[in-house]
C-alpha cells in the first residue's frame, strides 16, 4: 500500500491555501454541484448507502444506514450535527483537517444536509479547538458570500445554515446525545434511549449526528462513486453477521514512543505492526514497544504480540480490545510502566465521568484509587481481581450504565489486568518500581 | 390486556402505561429503585433497578435479552418476562449498591433517615455484606443552608437527582442543580439563590437517602419512636393527605402521603411546618369557668351539665336568641353533633358558619424562573385556610336549609338580639387570628358565652366558659375537601391535660353514652344527611371517597 494515494489529506499534504479559490481549483465543491443539480436526496443516501461508510468517530456505524432512520416526510426542521468534540486522548485527525482543508469538511456538510432534507447544521467543536473555529468560520462566512450557504443554495430550492458551537471541554460532550444536551445549553448529561436522535435529537427534532472525518468522506464518496469507496478496505467477515466490513480511507494518529508521530491516511485494514514500523518510523531510541492503544484509550490496550492485528472495524475486537474507536494509535516502549499507563488512563476517566450512572460515576473514582494505591507501593493481590470485575461489569455491553463512556474507562482496565497481570503482580509484590516515581523522587 | 411475566409468574396489568418496576409491583415483587419516582421524570442514572428482561413469544418460547436492563425505562408490553432474582441481576444489584456505599459516610447511627432509608434497606436485602474498599471516602463539606426549611449532608447523597428533578418539574422554580463531574458530583444551589419555595421541603420526603433533611425534624426524634397515622392536612382546602408522625402528645412532623384524588405526591411546606400550634404550651388544658371576672378550673362532669342547662333554660325563653359557630376546623361528625345538640334546644336555634379564614389567592406550581405560574398545573396550595367549609356547611344546610355568616350573628349580637352563643371554634393561630378585636367587642354583651378553642382568643377573654379544644392532630373523623372528596383523619397522638376531643363533649352534650368512634357516627351521619350517604360503609379507605354534588357540577 506504499502506493497509496491520499484523499482526506490531498490537499493538506501539498501545504494547499484553505481558501475557496484554492479549494475550486482543486476541484472543490464539484461533488455539491453534481449532488444539487443532479441527484435528488435519496440518491445521494443511496450512494452513501452502498459505500459502506461507517462512522469515524469511534462506534463505526453504518452512516447511510444512520440517515435512513430519520422520519419520512417530517415537517422540519431536521438538524445535522456534526462531532468535533474530538476528545478522545491522542486522537487529532478531525483538527487537522479542519484547519488546513476547511472547506473539504464543509462541502462534506452540504452534502449531507441536502442527504438528509436537513436546513441547519451545527459543528460542535471542542473548547480546545480555537485555532479550528477561527478557520472555519472564516469559511464558513466564505461560501455565505458565495451563495453556497443561506437561502437557495446554487439556485435551488436548498437552504442550509452552518452555526459553530464550542462546548466548554468535557470528553462526555462527544457522546451524541450528551453532545445534543450541551448543544440545548444543558448539562452534557447523555440521554437515554429511546427515543434515538433520529427520532427526537436536538431541541426535540430529528437530528444526525456524523464524525467530522465521516462527513469528509461524504464529499469524496459523491464525487467519486461508491464503488471507488469500496474499492479500499476490507470486506466483510463472512463468519461475522454482523460485520458490515471497513471500506475507505482512514485518518490514523499515531502518537506516543514512535520517531515519527503524526495522522497518515491509508485505507482500512492496515496492520498495526506495519503502521508502526512504517509510517510511524519505528520505536523510539531503539526501544521495542511494550504494547500499544489502538484507537484511542477507551478502546483498551494491544500487547506487542497482538501488533499484527489489522485495524479495520472488526480487527481489534478479534484481540480483546473494544473496537477500532478513532484509530489513534499510541504506543509504549518496554521501559513504560503498565502501572503508570493504566493509572494515567484511571484518572481520566476518573476525571471525566460525567457522573450520571451510579457505575461509572463511582466505579471510575475507585478504580483510580486502587491505582493510586498499587502506585504508591501499597497494593494487594486482590486489587487485580477487584479491577478486572469492575472494569468488567459497567458499560452498555453489560447494561450498566446509560452511554459508552463507562465501556470506554473498564475496557483498558481489564485488558491491562489480563494481559500483563504478571508485571502488576510483580510490581505488587515490589520487584519491581515505577520508574516514574522514581523520577517525582529525584526531584 | 397485557400479562407479564415476574419471576415466572404471570399478571395481569390490564391497558395501564406501566414501566416494570411498576408491573413487578403488581406481582408483589419490589424491584429496588432510587432515581425513578412515579411523578419525576425517568432519567435511568441510579441502576438500582437492573433487571433482567425478555419476551414470551405467543407460543411459549422465551427469549431473554443478554444485558441487564433498568425496569424504570423499560415499558412492560404483553409478554414481558422480568427476571429479579437470577444471579445476573442479583449480581447488577449488588455492584450498585456497593458503588453507591463506596463513598457513602455509613454515618446511620447520627442520620436522622435512618431507620426509613432505602440505601439501609436495599442494602439489607439485595447488597453485599461488607465493601470492598479500603481506600479513603470522598468527604465533599456539608451544606447546613441550602434554605430556610432544608440542609444538606453533601457526602450522603447518592445523586439521584430527584431533588433537581423536583425544583425543574413541579415546583419549578429549578433552585437545586448538579455542580462537579464524576465522584465528585455534588447538589448544590446557585449562590445566592435558597431553596426557598413553598414546596421545598418536599425534596427530603424524595430523598431516598439522608442527605437533605429537614431542619424542622432535624435531630428531634429516631423515627423507630414515632407513631405514623393516616390523616389530612388542615391547612388548606385542598386537604393533602398525609403521614402524621407523633410519639405520646407532640407532633414530630407531617408528611404527604399519595393520594390521586387530593393532592397527589407532595405538600407545601405552609401545611407541613404550620402543625407547631398542636404542641403549644398556651394551649387550653382544662375546662373553666369564669367566676368573679377570673377563669378557674371546673371538671368536665360539672362543667359539661352547667353548661347544658344553661342553653335549656335560654332556648326556652328565647330560642331564637341561641347561636351556634361552627367553625371550618371542625370534623363533619363534630358539626354534626353540635349542630344536633343545639337544634334539640329548638328548631329556631340558629347555626352559623365560622370566619372562613382567606389569604391571598390560590397559589399554583410549576412557576418560572420569574414566579409566574406556568401550566399545567401540578400542585395548588389554596387561598382558604381551612380544611372542612364545605362539610360544615353540608351540615348546616342540613339542619337549617341556609347558611347564615359569622358577620351576620356578630351584626345581631351588637344589636342584643343573641341571647346566648357556643362557639365550636377549634381555630390554630394564624396572622391576624380568626376574630378581630372590633368583632370581639360587639360579642361582649351576649349573657352567655361558651368558648370552646384550642388557643385564648379576644372572645376567650370574656367568654363565660372556655372549654379546651382537640386539634385535627388528636381526634378523628371526616374533612371535605375544596372538591368534595371526603377523607378520614385519625388521631396521631393523644392530647394534654384534660383535653377532650370535641366531639366526646358534644356526645356529652347530648347526654349520648360511650366514646366517639368515628365510622360508626359516619354511618349516621350517611343515613341520616344526604349529601354524606356515600358513607355509609363507614370507612373512607386510603383515598377517601368523592361525593358527587350538583350544586358544583
Amino acid at each position: 500500500m506504499a502506493d497509496f494515494e491520499p484523499v482526506l489529506l490531498r490537499r493538506i499534504l501539498k501545504k494547499a491555501s484553505p481558501w475557496l479559490d484554492a479549494y475550486r481549483a482543486d476541484g472543490g465543491y464539484r461533488a455539491l454541484q453534481k449532488a444539487v443539480h443532479e441527484m435528488t436526496p435519496a440518491q445521494v443516501v443511496d450512494t452513501v448507502k452502498t459505500s459502506g461508510l461507517r462512522g469515524r468517530g469511534g462506534a463505526g456505524f453504518p452512516t447511510g444506514l444512520k440517515w435512513t432512520f430519520l422520519p419520512k416526510d417530517h415537517p422540519g426542521p431536521i438538524y445535522m450535527c456534526i462531532n468535533a468534540d474530538e476528545s478522545e486522548p491522542c486522537t487529532f485527525n478531525n483538527r487537522i483537517l479542519m484547519e488546513e482543508d476547511p472547506h473539504q469538511v464543509l462541502e462534506g456538510i452540504i452534502l449531507s444536509c441536502y442527504a438528509t432534507r436537513a436546513s441547519t447544521a451545527y459543528v460542535y467543536l471542542r473548547y480546545e479547538y480555537g485555532r479550528s473555529y477561527r478557520v472555519m468560520q472564516q469559511a464558513i462566512d466564505e461560501l455565505y458570500n458565495n451563495n453556497l450557504l443561506g437561502r437557495n443554495i446554487l439556485g435551488r430550492d436548498f437552504h442550509l445554515d452552518i452555526y459553530l458551537h464550542r462546548g466548554a471541554a468535557a470528553y462526555i460532550c462527544g457522546e451524541e446525545t450528551a453532545l445534543l444536551e450541551s448543544l440545548e445549553g444543558k448539562r452534557g448529561w447523555p440521554r437515554i434511549k429511546p427515543p434515538f436522535p433520529a427520532v427526537e435529537g436536538a431541541f426535540r427534532k430529528p437530528t444526525v449526528v456524523n464524525n467530522i472525518e465521516t462527513v469528509a468522506c461524504v464529499t469524496h464518496i459523491v464525487d467519486r462513486g461508491a464503488d471507488w469507496f469500496k474499492s479500499m478496505g476490507v470486506p466483510p467477515d463472512p463468519k461475522n453477521p454482523r460485520d458490515t466490513g471497513s471500506y475507505g480511507p482512514k485518518l490514523y494518529c499515531i502518537s506516543g514512543h514512535v520517531n515519527k508521530p503524526g495522522c497518515v491516511e491509508l485505507p482500512l485494514g492496515i496492520t498495526l505492526r506495519e503502521l508502526i514500523d512504517k509510517y510511524g518510523g519505528g520505536v523510539w531510541k531503539g526501544r521495542k514497544a511494550k504494547g500499544a492503544i489502538p484507537g484511542g484509550i477507551s478502546m483498551g490496550i494491544m500487547t506487542e504480540a497482538e501488533f499484527d492485528t489489522p485495524l479495520d472495524f472488526a480487527g481489534p475486537a478479534k484481540v480483546g480490545c473494544l473496537g477500532l474507536g478513532t484509530a489513534a494509535v499510541t504506543v509504549f516502549d518496554e521501559e513504560t510502566s503498565i502501572v503508570d499507563v493504566l493509572y494515567n488512563i484511571c484518572r481520566f476517566f476518573a476525571h471525566e465521568s460525567c457522573g450520571q450512572c451510579t457505575p461509572c460515576r463511582e466505579g471510575t473514582g475507585w478504580m483510580l484509587k486502587i491505582m493510586e494505591r498499587i502506585r504508591r507501593g501499597q497494593g494487594r493481590l486482590e486489587d487485580l481481581n477487584i479491577l478486572e470485575v469492575a472494569g468488567d461489569q459497567m458499560g452498555i455491553i453489560p447494561g450498566t450504565t446509560i452511554c459508552g463512556l463507562a465501556d470506554g474507562a473498564g475496557w483498558p482496565v481489564k485488558n491491562a489486568i489480563r494481559k500483563f497481570r504478571g508485571e502488576f503482580e510483580q510490581y505488587i509484590r515490589g520487584a519491581k518500581k515505577s520508574r516514574l516515581l522514581e523520577l517525582v523522587k529525584t526531584h | 390486556m397485557a400479562t407479564v411475566y415476574v419471576n415466572g409468574k404471570p399478571v395481569d396489568i390490564g391497558n395501564e402505561k406501566l414501566n416494570l418496576i411498576q408491573a413487578a409491583q403488581k406481582a408483589g415483587v419490589l424491584i429496588p429503585h432510587y432515581c425513578w419516582h412515579p411523578a419525576l421524570t425517568v432519567v435511568a442514572s441510579c441502576r438500582m433497578c437492573l433487571v433482567e428482561v425478555g419476551e414470551r413469544k405467543p407460543d411459549g418460547s422465551i427469549t431473554m435479552q443478554p444485558k441487564v436492563v433498568p425496569a424504570c425505562q423499560t415499558p412492560a408490553k404483553d409478554g414481558t418476562v422480568i427476571v429479579t432474582n437470577s444471579n445476573k441481576a442479583k449480581f447488577a444489584q449488588e455492584q450498585t449498591l456497593e458503588d453507591l456505599l463506596l463513598n457513602h459516610p455509613l454515618d446511620c447511627p447520627v442520620c436522622d433517615k435512618a431507620g426509613e432509608c432505602l440505601l439501609q434497606d436495599y442494602t439489607f436485602n439485595f447488597g453485599r455484606a461488607q465493601s470492598r474498599m479500603i481506600d479513603e471516602k470522598n468527604t465533599p463539606p456539608n451544606k447546613p443552608y441550602i434554605g430556610n426549611n432544608v440542609t444538606l449532608f453533601t457526602d450522603r447523597c447518592i445523586m439521584c437527582s430527584r431533588c433537581v428533578r423536583f425544583t425543574r418539574e413541579i415546583s419549578g422554580t429549578a433552585e437545586l442543580q448538579i455542580i462537579n463531574r464524576g465522584h465528585h458530583s455534588e447538589i448544590d444551589i446557585f449562590p445566592g439563590e435558597p431553596l426557598n419555595n413553598k414546596l421545598a421541603t418536599n425534596v427530603v420526603d424524595l430523598c431516598p437517602v439522608g442527605a437533605l433533611c429537614s431542619k424542622d425534624f432535624l435531630y428531634k426524634q429516631r423515627v423507630w419512636n414515632l407513631k405514623t397515622r393516616e390523616s389530612v392536612c388542615a391547612d388548606c382546602s385542598t386537604g393533602c393527605s398525609i403521614w402524621l408522625d407523633g410519639n405520646k402528645s407532640i407532633v414530630y412532623r407531617l408528611r404527604p402521603r399519595y393520594n390521586p384524588q387530593a393532592q397527589g405526591h407532595f405538600m407545601c411546606d405552609d401545611g407541613r411546618l404550620g402543625y407547631h400550634y398542636v404542641n403549644s404550651i398556651e394551649r387550653f388544658l382544662q375546662p373553666m369557668v369564669r367566676r368573679d371576672g377570673k377563669l378557674t378550673p371546673l371538671p368536665w362532669t360539672e362543667i359539661l351539665p352547667t353548661i347544658r342547662q344553661a342553653f335549656q333554660s335560654v332556648a326556652q325563653k328565647d330560642a331564637a336568641g341561641v347561636v351556634g359557630v361552627l367553625s371550618p376546623f371542625l370534623t363533619c361528625e363534630e358539626a354534626y353533633l353540635i349542630a344536633k345538640f343545639l337544634k334539640k334546644l329548638s328548631g329556631q336555634v340558629r347555626l352559623a358558619l365560622g370566619p372562613v379564614p382567606i389569604l391571598g389567592a390560590d397559589d399554583t406550581y410549576p412557576k418560572d424562573r420569574r414566579g409566574r405560574p406556568i401550566q399545567p398545573v401540578k400542585f395548588t396550595i389554596r387561598a382558604e385556610k381551612c380544611p372542612n367549609r364545605r362539610g360544615v356547611e353540608e351540615i348546616l344546610r342540613y339542619f337549617q336549609g341556609e347558611i347564615i355568616s359569622f358577620e351576620q350573628v356578630v351584626h345581631d349580637a351588637a344589636e342584643g338580639r343573641v341571647q346566648a352563643m357556643y362557639l365550636a371554634a377549634g381555630y390554630p393561630p394564624r396572622p391576624g387570628g380568626w376574630i378581630s378585636e372590633t368583632q370581639a367587642q360587639m360579642l361582649q354583651h351576649i349573657p352567655l358565652i361558651v368558648c370552646h378553642d384550642l388557643l385564648p382568643s379576644p372572645v376567650s377573654n370574656f367568654a363565660h366558659y372556655v372549654l379546651p379544644g382537640a386539634s385535627w392532630a388528636e381526634k378523628e373523623g371526616t374533612f371535605v375537601n375544596h372538591a368534595g372528596l371526603a377523607q378520614a383523619i385519625h388521631w396521631g397522638v393523644v392530647p394534654t391535660g384534660q383535653i377532650r376531643t370535641d366531639g366526646q363533649v358534644f356526645l356529652d352534650l347530648l347526654e349520648r353514652r360511650g366514646l366517639l368512634h368515628a365510622p360508626t357516627l359516619r354511618k349516621e351521619l350517611a343515613a341520616e344527611v344526604p349529601y354524606f350517604a356515600a358513607l355509609a360503609r363507614g370507612d373512607l379507605g386510603e383515598y377517601g371517597i368523592p361525593l358527587n354534588d350538583e350544586r358544583s357540577a
